[in-house]
């Protein structure tokens, strides 16, 4: 893990919602693995603390996040431009990657809205000798990102764009069409969308990854602040940041 | 520049701390900071058998602060000795152990287990968490039960004995007179703040446990003259907490009465924020011609209006 004063490269729009940050920081390109995430500093007191992003791609020594303006933290770094500096520690929590060992099939990727972050990393990253799907779901057209990702599927909630319902209405539509073979599925999105597609997936016995959300302080495991209630075993709660982000939904009280 | 200071024959390298439960067990922060250049490491809470801690959610976010209620999760101090001694070992800092605890017995039997471990400088008793239900604070806002506690513990350790207290009473110098009394080598003040915050969406508050404790910037105003009050009740040495995240904090507090700080929440946000006070301290004492850190230590001057502090010394 490291410590990094990167110096911001770019701040576009990916769509007219979202917006992508490429940072400069070498060390942490160096280490970074998909699914895990950047503790950024936004500014010095309000917000006091760093917000966690995932990592949306990796490219030499350039890391970018995406995300659209929704409170305080995401205002702030809006208003960033290319030259400042952000003050971020990373690559923090586990990867997907260790959840794709094994003899499967497909790896259906199911994001929902922002979600979507860490999977045009990931997708560049797996096996490419396996079969990707990626389901995508959204608002509406506007905060649709399909960069960097391989066979799409796009649901929107106002039918803007591509099915018009629940992504998991359109995972269950492909799946009852389609043969995926032993599948595994990759989520990233609200919490809401992501217990139901585990629930789902738990019903059909398809392995499901999840990385969750929450309110996080140090993201490194020192405020033990991100407790996720565990399904029983050893721990009764596991820490987001550290044991995670990526849980086996088996494992977790999604 | 002589930034060291001596608690009952310990001489710490210079009066910057972590505070407990925001520094894990000292090998968490791998990579992020040189813990060999503070002054010391207190260890999150102990108990005598692992925590599991309070149900999400733990923290939120406040102006300039945050709240948490993290319940003192940990791994008992059994596991402390297994897993994480071995590490601290290899430290050149020193490291005091922080013991939270629900029974007088409780809190004497964690100490006896640690006391064989010569890398273990001393104890600080944690008698002042607001967020479990049975002994922290309840033991903390009771000056009879803390002097207890100090009694019971001063018996069976040579070690440094350190009592951290709540600034959730009146009159925060009867407790740090009550530790006086009973030997106790130092008080640290203050522990978090009880505050609590409401989501007005889902009308639920913030915090499954309703209430947290409030600490971070916000806090600092307090904090400091919490230690104003006690450095004017107490002689033995008093090590302010509180909101402190940068070395300008760090020099409030000495210069009020502090003899040593601990950086607590500054953590969440720079692992090396006390490192980075430590040099920032040293600086400030060069750049005013002072040899010695602990020439700033109480060096405020004061004001002709006292404070209302004062009128209830």
């Amino acid at each position: 893990m490291h410590q990094e004063h990167a110096v911001i490269r770019s701040l576009t729009n990916l769509t007219p919602e979202i917006k992508r940050l490429t940072l400069h920081a070498p060390s942490i390109c160096r280490d970074a693995q998909p699914g895990q995430f950047l503790n950024i500093r936004v500014d010095a007191n309000f917000p006091l603390l760093r917000r966690p992003f995932s990592i949306f791609d990796v490219d030499g020594e350039e890391v970018s996040i995406m995300f659209n303006v929704i409170g305080r933290g995401t205002t702030v770094l809006a208003r960033k431009e290319p030259g400042d500096t952000l003050d971020i520690i990373g690559p923090c929590g586990n990867s997907f990657l260790p959840f794709t060992d094994g003899d499967y099939d497909t790896s259906i990727l199911v994001a929902g809205g922002i979600g979507v972050a860490p999977f045009p990393f990931l997708t560049k990253r797996m096996d490419a000798a396996r079969r990707i799907e990626t389901f995508i779901g959204a608002r509406g057209k506007d905060f649709v990102v399909e960069g960097g990702m391989k066979n799409i599927h796009i649901a929107t909630d106002d039918g803007s764009m591509g099915y018009h319902g629940t992504v998991l209405e359109l995972l269950k539509e492909h799946l009852h069409t389609h043969d995926a073979g032993a599948a595994r599925l990759f989520l990233c999105g609200p919490s809401r969308m992501m217990r139901a597609v585990a629930e789902y997936a738990l019903e059909r016995n398809i392995p499901a990854y999840a990385s969750i959300e929450c309110e996080m302080a140090c993201g490194i495991g020192l405020c033990q602040g991100c407790a996720v209630e565990s399904n029983g075993g050893g721990k009764k709660y596991f820490l987001v940041c550290t044991d995670g982000t990526i849980f086996d939904t088996r494992t977790v009280k999604m | 520049m002589n930034e060291s200071f001596t608690l009952r024959g310990v001489t710490f390298q210079n009066r910057v701390f972590t505070a407990s439960g925001t520094f894990g067990y000292g090998d968490e922060t791998t990579g992020l900071v040189n813990v060999n250049k503070l002054g010391g490491i207190i260890t999150k809470s102990l108990s005598l058998k692992p925590r599991d801690g309070n149900p999400a959610p733990r923290i939120a976010e406040t102006a300039s602060g945050m709240l948490n209620s993290i319940g003192l999760a940990n791994i008992g101090v059994q596991h402390f000795i297994d897993e994480k001694l071995p590490t601290l070992r290899s430290l050149s800092t020193k490291v005091i152990a922080n013991i939270a605890a629900s029974s007088i017995d409780e809190y004497c039997a964690v100490a006896e287990a640690l006391e064989p471990f010569a890398e273990i400088a001393g104890y600080e008793i944690n008698v002042s968490c607001p967020n479990v239900k049975e002994g922290g604070l309840n033991f903390g806002t009771d000056p009879n039960q803390v002097a207890r506690i100090a009694r019971e513990l001063r018996r069976r350790t040579e070690k440094i004995l350190i009592v951290k207290l709540t600034p959730n009473v009146t009159h925060i110098s009867e407790f740090a007179r009550a530790c006086e009394a009973e030997g106790m080598d130092a008080v640290s003040a203050v522990n978090t703040l009880i505050g609590m915050a409401v989501n007005i969406h889902t009308r639920k508050p913030k915090l499954s446990s309703t209430t947290g404790g409030l600490s971070g910037p916000a806090i600092k105003p307090v904090a400091l003259a919490k230690v104003y009050e006690l450095t004017r009740a107490v002689k033995i040495p008093v090590i302010g907490i509180g909101g402190i995240a940068t070395w300008e904090d760090a020099v409030e507090f000495l210069l009020v009465g502090a003899s040593a700080v601990q950086v607590g929440t500054a953590n969440f946000i720079s692992p090396a924020t006390g490192v980075t006070i430590a040099e920032g301290i040293r600086a400030y004492c060069a750049s005013h011609g002072f040899a010695d850190v602990d020439a700033i230590v109480g060096a405020l001057i004061a004001e002709k209006n006292r404070s209302v502090i004062d009128s209830w010394l």
